[in-house]
């Protein structure tokens, strides 16, 4: 599709940033607040309790850890197809794309194996403070991830066709923010003991 | 009229690598018995993951300026909020207040009620 058929909102610049990529960051603003507001709840009644260690003592710290190496290499394949598309090369981005996607798979995986294990040894989301936080933050995260995944693969059918390359970019702003909120998760909810 | 951003794309390879060797610290730091050690591998590797990937990976130290002071506001917003309620959920009194007369009036009534964690 040529530029000038597209929408209005995909080609004008006001602000200098493409319309896109502008709506992505705020996007990404708003999810700040969001999990900015969990995490200072989850830091504040952290330390008021803490007598919770003993509960973040059953997490499985490998599972943690392991997750954390699919993210950041999700999110190296992420940047990759960037650049791809920034070379206008829409089928290895979109490959690079489904890699991400591939991860993100993953991850929700390997977060179903660790949260079975957890459901069977008693520790469900009202077992007490600390499993409610690791729940609601483990569990909206994931949710990021698949709605990431989906808008991924989507964004990979037209990049593999060398249209849209532009929102390349913009789902990859996202997926690295996502792997930023497990970037402090990670310790915040495995290794804070 | 559409302003783009011509990214010189460093060699994210071995930004991944570094990454990575941040996450074998974090986790090699959390086996250690004490406690600053632990903090540090934890909290002080993560906010330099989350640093390399902001600036490598989303290209914020390159992005119109506003872009980065809108983040920032809202990392503002949330130490506004953490130090506004903070003090109610981490103090049980302060100087004019406590946090739960009924548990104060009744002791026998809190102390025998379980505990939660």
């Amino acid at each position: 599709m040529s530029a000038s058929v597209k929408p209005i909102a995909n080609t004008r610049s006001g602000t200098g940033i493409p319309t896109a990529r502008l709506i992505t960051w705020w996007v990404i603003a708003s999810e700040i607040l969001i999990f900015g507001g969990l995490l200072a709840s989850y830091i504040m009644h952290r330390i008021a309790h803490p007598e919770w260690s003993e509960s973040a003592s059953h997490t499985l710290t490998w599972a943690g850890a392991f997750n954390t190496f699919v993210l950041l290499t999700s999110s190296l394949c992420a940047v990759l197809a960037y650049k791809a598309a920034d070379a206008h090369d829409g089928p290895k981005a979109a490959k690079l794309l489904r890699l991400t996607a591939l991860g993100g798979l993953i991850f929700l995986c390997i977060k179903g194996y660790e949260w079975t294990l957890d459901i069977r040894e008693g520790f469900v989301l009202s077992s007490g403070g600390f499993w409610s936080f690791y729940y609601t933050l483990a569990g909206l995260h994931g949710l990021h991830v698949l709605a990431g995944m989906i808008i991924m693969l989507m964004v990979a059918a037209d990049a593999a066709k060398n249209e849209e390359l532009q929102r390349v970019e913009c789902i990859g702003l996202y997926w690295h923010f996502v792997d930023i909120v497990w970037i402090f998760l990670f310790p915040l909810l495995y290794i804070a003991r | 009229m559409t302003t783009e951003v011509h990214v010189h794309h460093p060699n994210y390879v071995k930004i991944w690598a570094i990454l990575v060797a941040l996450l074998i610290v974090s986790v090699l730091g959390s086996m250690s018995h004490i406690r600053e050690v632990v903090l540090i591998a934890a909290f002080g590797v993560a906010l330099a993951k989350a640093y390399m990937v902001a600036k490598n990976f989303m290209h914020v130290n390159i992005e119109k300026r506003w872009v980065p002071y809108l983040l920032i506001m809202c990392l503002l917003f949330i130490a506004i909020l953490f130090a506004g309620v903070a003090p109610d959920v981490m103090k049980h009194s302060g100087l004019h207040w406590s946090k739960n007369p009924a548990d104060q009036s009744a002791p026998s009534a809190a102390s025998a009620a379980p505990k939660n964690e």
